[in-house]
């Protein structure tokens, strides 16, 4: 047995030892990691996007999708071969290339700001030193895909759509950003993997709840999450496909592939933003306690967990809320959260200059 | 540390005050509503004063460098100060009446109004090319939007929209010139620019000079860039218009004159050139086009080129006597002119403001001492012997003379015997001309400042300008 | 030729051929959509030159908010391009000498530029390019830091000023006096006598 091992290593040393180092090895090494990275998420969201909907059965008393495998838990595999083999249907007056983009552009956003994700300490692609502005810069820019697709269907309703979620996105935004700032104030630091590991010890270093800034942070915790839902159009917030008003919305032309490629875009964008809440606020990789069995699970489960927590959060909200009305989504926005945000990061920064009496 | 940032902050004092206070009454207006705006727009004056109380304590202080070489205080950046403050006051208190008389009253105008004295507050100290866009950019956002206030009229919203996109045009000659003046001498700074020119590249330096100039001469409606000039005047609010055709330009031209003096003082023969094409183009656009003008707020635009050229005049001699002559010149020019338009706003006929000829025909008979006020001011702006406006031109065209430019100062007296004819046009309609429709009663703010700035021109100029002559000779002295 | 050249001469042809995208598309949301791609573009050779926060704060600005509000604008505006360009050619002459002059002019200025002393690298204060930016912006140009902050708040009551209407017969939502309503308020429990109703 450690014969056959020791000639698979020789091997791999035979075909990597030489282009190791070299820009071939990085392209294929980092090439690597994406896929794994990629596949991984694609992997979870299959039974993520089963766990929202099982959850929001059973929030009405449903059973949810039970009938494909085992409590229903291929039941997002045999959606998705659905999907793509459905005929896609492009409108006569849209505009093409625009339609088709649309789709992938959202697709794709979703996918690279994984790319900055540390999921346990140097489990990550690119360690940036502006990590979190990256993950800012990413997100602010998942707009695009709903207003081109709204645009580009030449219709009515898909148009509304667009036009709500590119004023809903660009109004939440500003809060994210400020609640952003108030923990790279605290971190000192802009790299994701320095703001979890400021958060090591345990519970009451999380920013979420450590002490000495618990009477901001939580609230801004509160925020971030509330405005990640306003980010993703999820519900309650999901005004841009509101069906009782707008059909679906942006997403009304769309079919087959292109439709499917909008739907794991946006689960993916909801993840990512629960590992965002995870990154900033709740410890990263760290355990809740710093003691012996806690300690003894790969921080990358930590992770994990928190990230489906969170999820589980998203979808409670969803099953739970109902819809706001337009105008009270924009008054939120503008008129509590920004102030709110904006306040907080004074305050914090008060904190961090003129509150280290220790 | 701290003790410095205080001092800085200390000699700062009137832009930090005029800033804070700006805010604070922003605030006040923001939760009590439109019904402040008397209040905020007193408030407001008396913040304006207190700011010309600080500066006169300042008075006869050295120079003192601040934030790093951003801005200095000095006798000239403080004489511009004064001044702009004072028009900012008189302005506030002429359109904080006008707006309760057309049913406009908002917060924001004297709110507005302090912003943009603080950014002419930013340009007359500015000694470097980022403070002297910065000051630019503050005072002109603050003037589109006061230009298009009484925005449910067409015309007012089509002066704020041609400003802005012409002044967007000029804010890009000047940044391209500043970035070209940045790129070839290294520095952003007046002094450190005049000390990096004996080794800089003078073709670069030249061209970025000329649009920079260009920029300029758009904010002080010199031409030929002056197109925007009688539309702006013709749509935005009198009130407003007054302001503009006052601080703004005093502003800019302490700005050139110091940009080019400390900044460029080397290349002097290049700007002089530049300057003399400048000020004898303004003269003639504004002299020949206020003669076939049948509104009186366009012909005063056009008086207003006029007027630039005239001033450029003495910049162009590009000696500290000529720098005076220019501070003395824009100080009557502006009192002159917010005169003119305060009396534009004293009186109308059922409640339609006089604007046109016909409108003034005959108005000695109905408004007699209106008449006389106005006929003061334009004999003033005319440039008749004894009142100010001829002492104004008379220190211009002797320190162009003096600096050798002869014929420059015979143009420039030839064009203002032109321009003096429209001046007298008007004042032929109002006493010779027949029509004596009734006209409403009388806006006695608007009466008092035109009066004030009627004896200002006539009887008290007499007293006023020996102390304005070393007033101004001290500020002009700080740039040579 | 390392990984840094092709990344670099990808991301500028990018660049470039999407600016001429920007002027040549005929339709103005793919010129905006061109113009965005620019950015996005551009940010990608900020950071190659290692210029990374700076690469973040233009897409975050730039693309993540400014270009949406191009968008939403370009969307909404319905521009006949074609009647718009109908007596487009009695202004090419001018147009043309205005350009031939500024073209000389930027031949005459690049000629000059080989007179250009030094190359011009400011001396950083702090290696991470976040805290370098920081310290600069708050000590040397803290003066022209604020009064830009200035110049925006003009611009926000500007906007304001010229747009905000409050018309008088939309009935507003008063959350507070909404939470406030209480049952004494506006209930009132009477017992009706059979065959008579209520009286107001």
């Amino acid at each position: 047995m450690n014969g056959v091992m020791q000639s698979v290593a020789n091997w791999w040393d035979g075909v990597w030892g030489p282009i190791s180092g070299t820009p071939v090895g990085w392209t294929l090494f980092t090439t690597g990691q994406i896929l794994l990275v990629t596949v991984g998420i694609l992997l979870s969201l299959a039974f993520l996007l089963l766990a929202d909907r099982k959850i929001w059965a059973g929030v009405q008393m449903r059973k949810g999708p039970n009938v494909v495998g085992p409590f229903g838990l291929l039941q997002s595999f045999a959606d998705f071969l659905k999907f793509v083999t459905k005929e896609i249907v492009i409108p006569a007056g849209s505009d093409k290339v625009v339609f088709l983009l649309a789709p992938l552009l959202t697709f794709i956003l979703a996918f690279i700001g994984w790319a900055v994700v540390p999921f346990a300490p140097g489990w990550v692609i690119a360690d940036l030193n502006v990590g979190i502005l990256y993950l800012f810069a990413i997100s602010s820019l998942g707009v695009y895909g709903i207003i081109m697709g709204g645009w580009a269907s030449n219709s009515k309703y898909p148009f509304l759509g667009g036009l709500r979620s590119a004023a809903q996105m660009v109004s939440y935004e500003v809060s994210i950003g400020f609640v952003i700032v108030t923990v790279i104030l605290l971190a000192g630091s802009m790299n994701l993997s320095d703001i979890v590991n400021n958060q090591a010890g345990g519970l009451a270093h999380w920013h979420a709840f450590a002490p000495k800034t618990l009477v901001i942070m939580f609230p801004m915790m509160v925020i971030f999450f509330v405005s990640a839902l306003a980010e993703t159009n999820r519900p309650p917030f999901d005004l841009p496909e509101a069906e009782s008003e707008l059909v679906a919305g942006y997403q009304v032309e769309y079919s087959s592939t292109p439709y499917l490629l909008f739907m794991i875009g946006e689960y993916a964008n909801i993840v990512l933003m629960c590992a965002m809440l995870t990154i900033l606020f709740f410890g990263g990789w760290h355990p809740p306690l710093d003691v012996a069995p806690l300690t003894w699970l790969h921080p990358f489960v930590w992770f994990a967990l928190k990230v489906v927590f969170w999820f589980f959060m998203f979808a409670m909200v969803k099953a739970i809320v109902p819809r706001y009305r337009y105008d009270q989504l924009m008054r939120l926005g503008w008129k509590v959260f920004l102030p709110t945000s904006l306040v907080a990061v004074a305050l914090v920064a008060a904190i961090q200059v003129y509150g280290r009496v220790s | 540390m701290m003790d410095v940032l205080v001092q800085q902050l200390f000699f700062a004092g009137a832009e930090v005050w005029l800033a804070v206070m700006a805010m604070v009454l922003l605030v006040v207006g923001a939760f009590v509503g439109n019904r402040a705006t008397a209040a905020i727009s007193y408030a407001s004056v008396l913040v304006l004063a207190a700011a010309v109380a600080f500066i006169i304590g300042l008075n006869g202080h050295p120079r003192v460098s601040l934030f790093g070489g951003a801005i200095s205080t000095d006798a000239l950046a403080n004489f511009g100060r004064i001044m702009v403050f004072v028009t900012a006051a008189l302005a506030i208190v002429l359109g904080d009446r006008w707006m309760k008389r057309v049913g406009l009253q908002k917060f924001e105008y004297p709110v507005l109004m302090l912003l943009a004295a603080l950014g002419m507050s930013v340009m007359v100290s500015a000694n470097s090319l980022i403070s002297l866009y910065l000051g630019i950019e503050m005072q002109s956002l603050a003037l589109y939007v006061l230009a298009a206030f009484s925005r449910d009229n067409p015309k007012s919203s089509e002066a704020g929209l041609k400003y802005f996109v012409l002044g967007a045009l000029s804010s890009g000659l000047l940044l391209y010139g500043i970035s070209l003046i940045y790129g070839f001498t290294g520095q952003v700074g007046f002094a450190e620019i005049a000390n990096a020119l004996p080794t800089s590249s003078k073709v670069g330096v030249v061209f970025g000079l000329v649009f920079m100039l260009a920029g300029l001469a758009f904010k002080v409606s010199a031409a030929p860039f002056h197109m925007w000039t009688p539309d702006v005047y013709e749509g935005a609010p009198t009130p407003v218009v007054a302001f503009f055709s006052s601080a703004p330009k005093l502003a800019a031209m302490i700005l050139t004159a110091r940009v080019l003096t400390e900044g460029f003082a080397l290349a002097t023969p290049e700007w002089q050139q530049v300057l003399i094409v400048i000020a004898v183009l303004s003269m003639i656009f504004g002299s020949f086009g206020g003669l076939v003008q049948g509104n009186i707020k366009r012909l005063l635009a056009y008086s207003s080129i006029a007027n630039m050229g005239f001033a450029l005049v003495g910049l162009a001699a590009g000696t500290a006597a000529g720098v005076q002559s220019v501070l003395i010149y824009m100080v009557i020019y502006m009192l002159t002119s917010l005169g003119l338009f305060a009396g534009l706003l004293v009186t109308a006929r059922q409640g339609r403001p006089l604007e046109s000829f016909e409108d003034f025909a005959g108005l000695a008979k109905v408004r007699p001492g209106l008449a006389l006020v106005m006929t003061l001011l334009l004999f003033s702006a005319a440039g008749i012997p004894p009142l100010a406006g001829f002492w104004g031109k008379f220190f211009v065209f002797k320190a162009a003379l003096d600096a050798g430019l002869v014929w420059l100062a015979v143009i420039g007296v030839v064009l203002s015997v032109i321009a003096a004819f429209y001046y007298l046009k008007l004042i032929k309609v109002m006493w010779f001309d027949e029509g004596d429709r009734p006209v409403d009663g009388i806006a006695w703010d608007a009466g008092l400042v035109a009066l004030a700035m009627a004896l200002f021109v006539g009887p008290i100029s007499w007293f006023v300008l020996p102390v304005l002559e070393p007033w101004a000779l001290r500020a002009a002295a700080i740039l040579f | 030729m390392g990984l840094y050249d092709i990344a670099f001469y990808i991301i500028s042809a990018i660049t470039v051929l999407a600016a001429v995208g920007v002027v040549a598309a005929r339709n103005p949301v793919h010129a905006v959509l061109f113009l965005i791609l620019a950015f996005f573009n551009a940010a990608g050779l900020m950071v190659l030159m290692g210029a990374e926060f700076l690469a973040m704060l233009l897409v975050v600005v730039y693309v993540g908010a400014v270009a949406v509000l191009f968008l939403f604008v370009v969307m909404m505006l319905d521009v006949d391009f074609v009647r718009l360009r109908q007596g487009f050619a009695q202004y090419l002459p001018a147009g043309l000498v205005g350009a031939i002059v500024l073209l000389v002019e930027m031949l005459v200025v690049t000629q000059a530029a080989k007179d250009i002393r030094q190359p011009m690298v400011a001396e950083l204060r702090h290696p991470e390019n976040v805290r370098a930016i920081g310290y600069e912006l708050y000590t040397d140009y803290a003066f022209y830091f604020q009064a830009c902050g200035i110049i925006l708040l003009i611009a926000m009551i500007g906007a304001i000023v010229l747009t905000l209407r409050h018309h008088p017969n939309v009935r507003r939502q008063n959350i507070a006096r909404q939470v406030g309503r209480r049952r004494e308020d506006s209930m009132e429990i009477v017992s009706v006598k059979t065959g008579s109703g209520v009286e107001e």
